[in-house]
């Protein structure tokens, strides 16, 4: 399953650095940030639940990049 | 500028009324009794004013254990420079760092904001009539089937058939064609073109995430997620090349004055030891301040999302950043014929031999045809133009695989192919024309015969010697039609290659045998209208459908999608991705050759604090405002 989420983000390498961290959550397929259009794409592992993991998703990019938001 | 942009540019004015009197004062007293101490707890309230954000994250980067990025450079830079004493210079740096930030952040903004009303086909709500009101609803709750009411300057928010009333549209939103349309009752409308002139009534024939507006945004929104190489070297580069230089500066301030030290060669330029890693230390921090990457970093998916956001606005849709980059290198294109360099309906192209007048011999044809639905008399009836009474006509006899016999106004007409002349017995004119036929004989004397054939588009001729100059070495033509109106067509454009009479498996392995003959450097496009040719436009390196508005099928199979069906978009696509690709490649060479100039000044000690951070945001400015200029391809 995939979904998109609009993003905050303020610089190119921060959006690279939520991809990277989003991709390493368990339950995440893929993943990809786009800075231009301020939005993420997110594949989910099949029988994952997206919102339980988009918390996860949400908790490492605000770890990786303090600045981000994702409107859930 | 929103919030955060405000909030950073007081911060950087209030930072730099503080900052320059105090630096003035400063150079001027450097003699003076003031104690250093005071001067350093001085020009810490600029520098932390304008820098404890970067701080804040460079310290958050390294409790993640993702230490090296521009925050990381900064900070070490400038709090190296002010251990060194350099304080004006390590409080500049981070100030004029910071002005660097807010420009890149309101250039991206700026031209999002650009790219998003490029593409403002959104709908925001859709007018239905409830008791003789019209009530403004969500565009997502209209059903299909509902009658919407569209005014006067509003956009179509739901494809549908105008049940009712007449206008005229603006479309150039979905297909740059600036040319407005005109509409009337059963005419289809797509949403996203605008309403010019009269009120429409429309029932729709979709819903909303149907919809062709939607389409095209969710296309254009998904396109930026699929990066390109450059991007992805970038992205890549970025990663490793950030440690490299962190390394590569704590190796100038260490590897130098040791080597010094242990040998005494040129121990005589410095006055003490202190002195001498000092120097190695500032030098190391320009290095630092030089090296960050923000200017590529930033520009190259900004230049890619401005070429797909200029291109959507000339009605030309990329799928990906990918095959933005691969249509830079297009060298061979495949045509397919009927609908792509023809227009894919029959007319009359022409009227030989005929004793009588040729309006009154096209009248004679298309009132015997007049009963039939035949795209043949179709095109007869569309080139005579006017009304036709039925009532003239009479002893209609249709000979199956011949033609049609019949008296108009009381003369016998007999119109069909040879073997209709055969059996009739009337003698009849070869002729040299690709095309159907049709001989005419009145009264049984023989009149001439009507040539009717695929009209080719307007641009078509244009379009191939536009893709030549475009740089495309081999054009071909590939289509199902006979061997005679394929040579036709092809003369008549100026392709010098065509393969007729092919299956659709037959184009797929025509197209294969063309990609082995590409190689590794040089694409393939192969351009369709995406009706039964899917599967050929995905084999190719890039797919293109043409005149696809409102055809699922080739939205779905093709990597390019032409709004309109003019083949001058193709070259114009093409054009477009070399211009892109250009000012990409002017970013990265431009940048990284200044910063690896520099970075060879610093480590030579020739070009300060202030030349590294000058040259820093100077680039990272110059490189975005080149990007920016990817949007600009409506003259292309």
């Amino acid at each position: 399953m995939k979904k998109s989420y609009k993003i905050e983000v303020d610089c190119a390498n921060c959006a690279n650095q939520m991809e990277d961290a989003a991709k390493k959550t368990p339950g995440v397929k893929d993943c990809t940030v786009s800075f231009m259009t301020l939005k993420m794409k997110v594949e989910f592992e099949e029988g994952a639940d997206p919102a339980a993991v988009m918390q996860d998703v949400y908790a490492n990019c605000k770890k990786v990049e303090e600045d981000c938001e994702i409107y859930l | 500028m929103n919030k955060k942009q405000k909030r950073l540019l007081i911060r950087i004015l209030v930072a730099a009324a503080l900052f320059v009197p105090l630096y003035l004062i400063s150079e001027g007293i450097v003699e003076t009794s003031v104690p250093r101490i005071a001067v350093f707890l001085f020009f810490l309230i600029p520098y932390l004013l304008v820098g404890h954000d970067i701080l804040r994250k460079a310290c958050n980067g390294i409790r993640n254990r993702q230490v090296f990025d521009e925050n990381f450079l900064m900070t070490v830079a400038t709090i190296g420079a002010i251990a060194l004493g350099e304080y004006g210079e390590g409080v500049a740096v981070m100030l004029l760092y910071q002005v660097g930030e807010l420009f890149q952040s309101y250039a991206v903004g700026k031209s999002r904001q650009n790219i998003t009303e490029l593409m403002d086909i959104r709908p925001d709500y859709a007018n239905i009539e409830v008791d003789g009101q019209l009530e403004r609803v969500d565009p997502d709750e209209v059903e299909v089937g509902s009658i919407i009411v569209v005014q006067p300057g509003e956009k179509v928010p739901l494809d549908g058939v105008v049940v009712e009333g007449s206008s005229v549209l603006n479309t150039s939103a979905l297909t740059g064609e600036s040319k407005p349309v005109e509409v009337g009752v059963d005419e289809d409308v797509l949403s996203g073109s605008v309403n010019m002139t009269g009120v429409l009534r429309v029932r729709t024939t979709t819903e909303f995430e149907e919809s062709t507006a939607s389409k095209i945004l969710d296309l254009v929104e998904n396109a930026a997620s699929r990066k390109s190489k450059s991007e992805n070297f970038i992205s890549k580069f970025a990663k490793y090349y950030t440690p490299i230089v962190c390394y590569a500066a704590l190796a100038l301030a260490v590897v130098p004055p040791l080597f010094v030290l242990l040998t005494g060669a040129g121990m005589a330029r410095y006055a003490s030891a202190g002195a001498l890693w000092g120097d190695w230390a500032l030098r190391a921090c320009t290095f630092l301040v030089i090296s960050c990457p923000c200017a590529v970093v930033i520009s190259i998916p900004l230049s890619f999302f401005a070429g797909l956001g200029g291109a959507s606005n000339q009605g030309i849709l990329i799928k990906g950043s990918n095959y933005l980059e691969t249509l830079s290198q297009v060298k061979v294109v495949a045509f397919d014929k009927t609908g792509t360099i023809t227009k894919g309906n029959f007319v009359v192209t022409a009227v030989h031999r005929s004793p009588i007048d040729e309006k009154k011999l096209l009248e004679y044809a298309a009132l015997a045809e007049c009963h039939s639905a035949h795209p043949i008399s179709r095109s007869l009836q569309a080139a005579y133009g006017r009304h036709l009474d039925q009532s003239r006509v009479s002893e209609v006899q249709e000979i199956s695989g011949h033609g049609v016999t019949a008296k108009v106004d009381g003369v016998p007409v007999a119109i069909g192919n040879e073997k209709l002349m055969g059996l009739i017995g009337v003698e009849f004119a070869e002729c040299h024309h690709a095309g159907t036929l049709l001989h005419v004989a009145v009264n049984g004397v023989y009149s001439g015969h009507i040539v009717i054939s695929d009209e080719l588009k307007e641009h078509s001729a244009q379009a191939v010697a536009a893709l030549r100059r475009a740089g495309v070495e081999k054009a071909v033509m590939l289509t199902g039609d006979t061997e005679n109106v394929a040579k036709a067509v092809a003369d008549a454009v100026g392709l010098t290659e065509y393969r007729a009479g092919l299956l659709p498996a037959d184009k797929v392995r025509c197209v294969e045998e063309l990609l082995e003959g590409c190689g590794a450097k040089r694409r393939l496009a192969f351009v369709g209208d995406g009706i039964n040719d899917a599967p050929v436009l995905s084999r190719a390196d890039v797919g293109i459908a043409m005149g696809a508005l409102g055809s699922d099928a080739a939205i779905e199979a093709a990597d390019v999608v032409l709004m309109d069906d003019d083949p001058l978009k193709i070259a114009k696509a093409i054009r477009i991705s070399k211009k892109c690709l250009g000012i990409v490649k002017q970013n990265i060479a431009f940048a990284l050759g200044i910063k690896f100039l520099c970075l060879i000044l610093a480590a030579f000690g020739i070009a300060n604090m202030w030349i590294a951070i000058i040259a820093d945001v100077g680039v990272m400015i110059l490189a975005v405002l080149n990007a920016t200029r990817c949007l600009f391809v409506k003259n292309l």
